[in-house]
């Protein structure tokens, strides 16, 4: 790993001099450069990704966070911006020679106008601490990405993070209303705004997913949605996957868009009813869990009308979580999928694609194909309502050759998914893992465009280098690889 | 007139005006061309870049050529139960989806389902350079790139020529009904802000200077539910009353005074400008009617 091509080459840097500099913005327990200090910083959540940054600054202040940029503009030194660190993509991967901002002081909530259904808070408020602060107002933050005991809001703005519950309630570009900025020549923005319409661009939506590249997110005003009264989910096993999925497109079709829609396949259950006992039937080849939430009239015309569904599109099961405990019982497995995997595998690999739900069947065949070519099991766990898979690599990273032979496989379902017409990131980001498929998904004049974006922002280059968006040399060594006609590596290999 | 892709031809006028630092201007039905400053430029017309080019309502995604009528669209989405549920305003009959998304307007539903923006999915575009550009797709979640498609939302075609565009579409509601209830104006707004605090299917809210109207949306038995939580009485002509609003055929839009649109902090307490006012949105979209032009400072600083 990690022969990645910087994006550019800087100028060398003298280390001494660059923590005399910021020693005179920030104190010097808010500054770290011993080895030792440095360690925790040298990965995101993305742990086969690991490099040690020169400096790493932890200012408690926007005014700090601004002389630091001003500083790093100054001298030219690349600036890695990070939160929590719960990334999957490498987004906030060191720079080796660059400073890491690691925005963890920011973390206070600033201000919640339950009215209005508003709370201003700084990046490093903890995504769940959110719907903590304002349930007393009856109020909460919809999204809700796996990590968000742990993630922090500015992270979430930075990747666009989903969460099970977008399909309903959208994105987090979906769920914010106004965002401040530092640029990197430490100018403060503010883009959006208290109301719901602005006049020009919307460069809220443009920051939002930019991984840290065109800006530094230090304060955000997310949306609140009143608490539903009431939630319920139902749990379906079934014989064969491609019976679950069309289960999906029979729900959406009756007009029901569910708070929740997950499926997992027969590897997922078996380890998650292994490690958390959520009664899940093992022998299944695949089960949804449907949620609804809305009035308690809503809920139950709609409860009723999904277990019909589901019974006629041949469920071998249907099970209604009868209370909240039970509804907890049947989501703890899905949510504990990932560790569940982690415990009959020595590492596994998450993947982030995303396709067209119909083109399921045909996707799952060529996972299994790749899986049954490069002798590596694959755990699907998959937001089945709005088509984003997680397919778990299954690995270990002792036996020599086998990460790199996962790595290959993983990049194989990220093109798959581009040729059934989807994309190779749901909402994990590019970050540094998947920029070579980049080159999959856009053709060179798109990616130029997308240089030209960060140029208008960050012209030299200095915010998250080489991460997001590949230069069009690399993509030229990775030999064109865009799919064209499916023309893809791989030919002998089945796929639709 | 039937379904056509021109993008080749769009592409070669571009080009073109590139070559020699012509600026364009981009039209299509012109059904909004009231809207922003005056166009200037040579015209690149869109309007027979037209054509639905895919749509599967059981995966809530339609791909359109940005010439085609908004009605066709709308239509083609009834047909199955459907719709586009920012509700956009057409402003005449002629309204395209691309002048649609360029100008990024939406109707009723806007504070509780969301924007135009919030539904784009992705956008095939042409650049300043003459380059076809494709960005986002046609799935829910894509976080490959940047977000240029919700860039180009609202930028009036400042930034390139929207070919097509990909949405995101939702089902209709089974029920809809609309509440009206005698008040004055803080108290429309304070009902506006309670009710959007609790967890009731409310699609739309209006005040009109007299009636605080809202609507309800969702399952029969859960609409029906609400309605006593809402209060007020139920109103015949429901739909009439939200289309009339949202292409400004209502009758507070009539006298031909100008009119004012301000954006502002759904709480924001009221202006204290003399004058007809009507409030939509929860209170976050509020237009004023005033004889008088001077008054658009005094408008401008209240907003703040």
């Amino acid at each position: 790993m990690n022969q990645a091509l910087e994006q550019r080459e800087f100028p060398p840097i003298d280390r001494e001099r660059l923590i005399e500099r910021l020693g005179t913005i920030l104190p010097a327990a808010s500054l770290l450069h011993a080895a030792e200090d440095l360690r925790p910083y040298e990965c995101d959540g993305l742990s086969a990704y690991r490099k040690l940054p020169l400096v790493v600054a932890l200012p408690d202040s926007v005014a700090q966070v601004q002389a630091i940029l001003r500083l790093c503009h100054e001298l030219e030194v690349p600036v890695v911006a990070r939160g929590a660190g719960t990334g999957l993509s490498g987004g906030a991967l060191p720079h080796s020679s660059g400073r890491l901002l690691s925005l963890a002081r920011l973390n206070r909530l600033l201000d919640i106008a339950a009215r209005r259904r508003v709370a201003r808070v700084q990046p490093a408020v903890r995504t769940l601490a959110i719907s903590e602060a304002v349930a007393a107002h009856g109020l909460y933050y919809a999204p809700d990405p796996s990590s968000q005991i742990a993630c922090s809001i500015g992270g979430n703005v930075a990747e666009n993070s989903g969460g099970v519950h977008c399909l309903k309630y959208g994105l987090t570009v979906h769920n914010i209303q106004q965002l401040t900025m530092v640029g990197i020549d430490g100018e403060l923005l503010t883009l959006g705004g208290s109301g719901l319409d602005a006049p020009g661009y919307d460069l809220l939506a443009l920051l939002t997913g930019s991984e840290g590249m065109l800006g530094v997110i230090v304060e955000v005003t997310v949306k609140l949605l009143p608490q539903p009264q009431r939630a319920q989910v139902v749990l379906a096993a079934f014989d064969d996957v491609v019976k679950a999925g069309g289960a999906v497109g029979r729900i959406i079709a009756a007009g029901i868009i569910p708070a929740g829609l997950e499926m997992m396949d027969r590897l997922a259950i078996r380890a998650a009813e292994d490690f958390v006992h959520a009664g899940y039937p093992v022998d299944a080849e695949a089960i949804l869990l449907c949620e609804l939430d809305g009035t308690n009239e809503e809920v139950s015309e709609q409860i009723y009308r999904v277990r019909e569904i589901l019974t006629a599109s041949a469920a071998t099961e249907v099970r209604t979580a009868r209370d909240d405990a039970e509804r907890a019982v049947f989501w703890k497995g899905r949510k504990a999928a990932f560790p569940a995997v982690g415990r009959i595998s020595p590492d596994y690999y998450c993947m982030d694609g995303t396709i067209p739900r119909k083109r399921l069947p045909e996707v799952l065949q060529a996972i299994a194909d790749l899986s049954a070519h490069y002798g590596l099991a694959v755990a699907n766990v998959f937001h089945a309502g709005d088509g984003n898979l997680h397919p778990l690599i299954l690995y270990d990273a002792n036996t020599p050759g086998e990460l790199e032979r996962t790595e290959e496989f993983g990049a194989r379902i990220l093109e798959l998914c581009v040729e059934a017409g989807g994309t190779i990131t749901g909402e994990h980001g590019v970050g540094m893992e998947k920029i070579n498929q980049m080159c999959v998904q856009f053709e060179s004049a798109e990616l130029s465009q997308f240089h030209a974006v960060k140029a208008a922002f960050d012209p030299a280059g200095l915010l998250n280098p080489g991460k997001a968006v590949p230069t069009l040399h690399r993509c030229a060594e990775l030999g064109a690889m865009h799919v064209h006609h499916g023309e893809l590596p791989f030919p002998e290999l089945e796929r639709f | 007139m039937s379904d056509r892709d021109i993008s080749i031809q769009l592409q070669e006028q571009v080009k073109a005006a590139a070559a020699t630092a012509t600026p364009l201007c981009i039209g299509a039905g012109d059904s909004k061309a009231f809207y922003g400053r005056a166009p200037v430029g040579e015209r690149i017309d869109l309007a027979a870049h037209r054509g639905i080019l895919s749509y599967e309502p059981t995966e809530l995604v339609l791909t359109a050529r940005a010439g085609t009528p908004l009605r066709d669209i709308e239509q083609t989405l009834a047909d199955n139960n459907q719709m586009l549920a920012f509700e956009p305003p057409h402003f005449g009959a002629t309204a395209t989806l691309g002048g649609t998304i360029a100008c990024n307007l939406s109707g009723p539903r806007r504070p509780y389902t969301g924007a135009a923006r919030d539904f784009v999915l992705g956008t095939r575009i042409i650049n300043g350079k003459g380059e076809i550009l494709r960005f986002g797709g046609e799935v829910m979640k894509n976080v490959a790139g940047y977000d240029v498609s919700r860039l180009m939302t609202g930028a009036l075609g400042t930034l390139g020529v929207l070919l097509d565009i990909s949405l995101k579409v939702l089902p209709r509601p089974e029920t809809e009904l609309t509440l009206a209830q005698r008040t004055s104006a803080q108290q429309a707004l304070d009902r506006m802000h309670t009710l959007s605090r609790l967890p009731l299917p409310v699609s739309a809210s209006l005040y009109d200077g007299d009636t605080l109207f809202v609507r309800l949306s969702g399952t029969a038995r859960g609409v029906d539910a609400a309605r006593d939580r809402v209060g007020g009485d139920e109103i015949a002509q429901g739909g009439e009353l939200w289309s009339q609003a949202k292409e400004h055929r209502h009758a507070f839009f009539a006298p031909q005074l100008p009119l004012w649109r301000l954006s502002l902090a759904s709480t924001a307490a009221p202006l204290g400008i003399e004058g007809q006012w009507l409030y939509e949105w929860g209170g976050a979209q509020r237009w004023p009617r005033k004889s008088s032009s001077a008054c658009g400072p005094a408008m401008e600083a209240a907003a703040r």
